[in-house]
């Protein structure tokens, strides 16, 4: 069955600490680590993927756990 | 075997802890290198080791560094906070993983003043303010002696820094979970810790919590699984101060052990190792002959230190481990200062050191072994 790609929210950070801090706080029906897509960045590391309809919500579990995105984009992911 | 030489390494270490090794041994694959569930399942403990060690230590998860030991820690803390341009304040009670970095230091222009110990190992307060200068950067000492066990007041010593501008770096080798310890309460810049002695956990893991906001220089640099193609290393702690491969198996064990603290209480841990380390001060102060150092009217860890008359520290030590099977530390301690302050600089001296695992029974053992010994040699 093909794979077809889909728009994904993804949100890198500064240090893998702050990417597991995410995890360890953010319900995972918000999202999931990822590793960072290519065309966001050269690097690698760890990223967080969600649904873009969630990005308000993410973002609000970030600002109250204090977790400081690098980058938000949206992507579109396999 | 009775071993009593827990400020060395603390043995047994809690069931859990040599668990928790195995599975991650069996299980774990490269921390931060990669996002597949093996490399996840080593990130997520060592964050939960973070997160546990924030919260024995007073500090905070993105704050705090592993490294391989606190005399790691101390070396990075020294080199890269201090210059050959600074002046240091350290003190006699120190070790060796304090002193030589600050020697090396100082053998390149830094200025160090050592402040002394009296008869009893207490640290000479008063001479704190006589030794600042202008150009005074820091007081870099431990929490406790690792000789004589006596604690250092780091309140006295955080409003000292406070006061005069001064970052305080703080060796906690001999007092992370035995003695309650609030870095960011006390304004520690940068609290060193080691996870093979007091935090129950495996050889080869150990740490430092930072104050929020000190940017320290790295000692290493190297490969940091994010940001590849920079040529220079993160910015950002802890994986600043991280190049390498974490030693997540060893992490993995260290959390264990630091769970267990918290379970257990630090408070409740004290309080079982320092009364056995009571019983068997006051049942060897009445063998005559022993010589015990340090002042017991002050607060110290569970560590008892003595000398028989005049024997060789290391002969008492051999008799203790091949007639009783009892195991403790002889000679220098890697605290050379201590021992010329405490004037047992030849004969070294025989350290008693207690943990939580120890035993009644096993110090009424030690204390006869040590009359059998006394009435032998002396």
């Amino acid at each position: 069955m093909e794979r077809k790609k889909q728009a994904k929210l993804v949100i890198t950070f500064h240090t893998t600490t702050e990417a597991m801090h995410m995890e360890a706080v953010c319900d995972p029906a918000l999202g999931r680590l990822i590793p960072v897509p290519r065309e966001i960045s050269a690097g690698c590391g760890l990223a967080w993927g969600a649904d873009p309809n969630d990005e308000a919500a993410v973002l609000k579990v970030m600002t109250e756990n204090k977790i400081v995105y690098q980058e938000k984009k949206n992507v579109m992911l396999y | 075997m009775i071993y009593f030489d827990n400020a060395a390494t603390s043995l047994p270490k809690p069931p859990a802890v040599g668990e928790a090794i195995l599975q991650a041994l069996n299980t774990f694959g490269g921390p931060g290198r990669g996002g597949h569930p093996a490399a996840l399942a080593a990130g997520r403990t060592i964050f939960k080791a973070r997160m546990a060690v924030a919260k024995l230590l007073g500090s905070a998860p993105e704050r705090t560094v592993f490294t391989s030991n606190a005399t790691e820690s101390l070396n990075i803390a020294i080199s890269g906070l201090l210059t050959p341009a600074d002046h240091v304040i350290t003190t006699a009670l120190d070790h060796n993983s304090v002193l030589r970095p600050l020697y090396r230091l100082r053998d390149r222009g830094m200025g160090l003043s050592i402040i002394g110990i009296d008869a009893n190992g207490n640290l000479n307060y008063d001479d704190f303010a006589g030794v600042l200068q202008p150009n005074t950067k820091a007081v870099v000492c431990t929490h406790a002696s690792n000789l004589i066990g006596t604690v250092i007041d780091l309140s006295f010593v955080s409003d000292f820094c406070k006061k005069n501008g001064l970052l305080m770096i703080t060796d906690a080798s001999q007092t992370a979970g035995v003695f309650p310890i609030d870095a960011d309460a006390l304004g520690i810049d940068v609290l060193c810790f080691t996870g093979h002695k007091g935090l129950m956990g495996p050889q080869g893991t150990g740490g430092f919590c930072v104050r929020e906001g000190l940017s320290i220089k790295p000692l290493k640099v190297g490969g940091s699984g994010i940001h590849s193609f920079s040529e220079t290393h993160p910015s950002e702690i802890p994986d600043r101060l991280e190049a390498g491969t974490a030693n997540a198996h060893g992490i993995a064990g260290l959390l264990a052990g630091v769970e267990y603290i918290l379970e257990q209480g630090v408070d409740t841990i004290r309080e079982k190792e320092c009364a056995l380390a009571e019983l068997f001060r006051s049942g060897i102060a009445e063998i005559p002959g022993v010589r015990i150092y340090g002042d017991p009217n002050v607060s110290h860890a569970p560590i008892v230190t003595l000398n028989i008359g005049t024997v060789d520290s290391a002969e008492v030590g051999a008799h203790l481990a091949d007639d009783y099977g009892i195991c403790v530390r002889t000679g220098a301690h890697c605290v050379p200062l201590a021992h010329i302050g405490l004037g047992t600089k030849e004969q070294g001296s025989v350290r008693f050191s207690f943990s939580s695992f120890n035993t009644q029974e096993e110090v009424r053992i030690a204390l006869r072994a040590i009359a059998e010994i006394a009435a032998e040699l002396h």
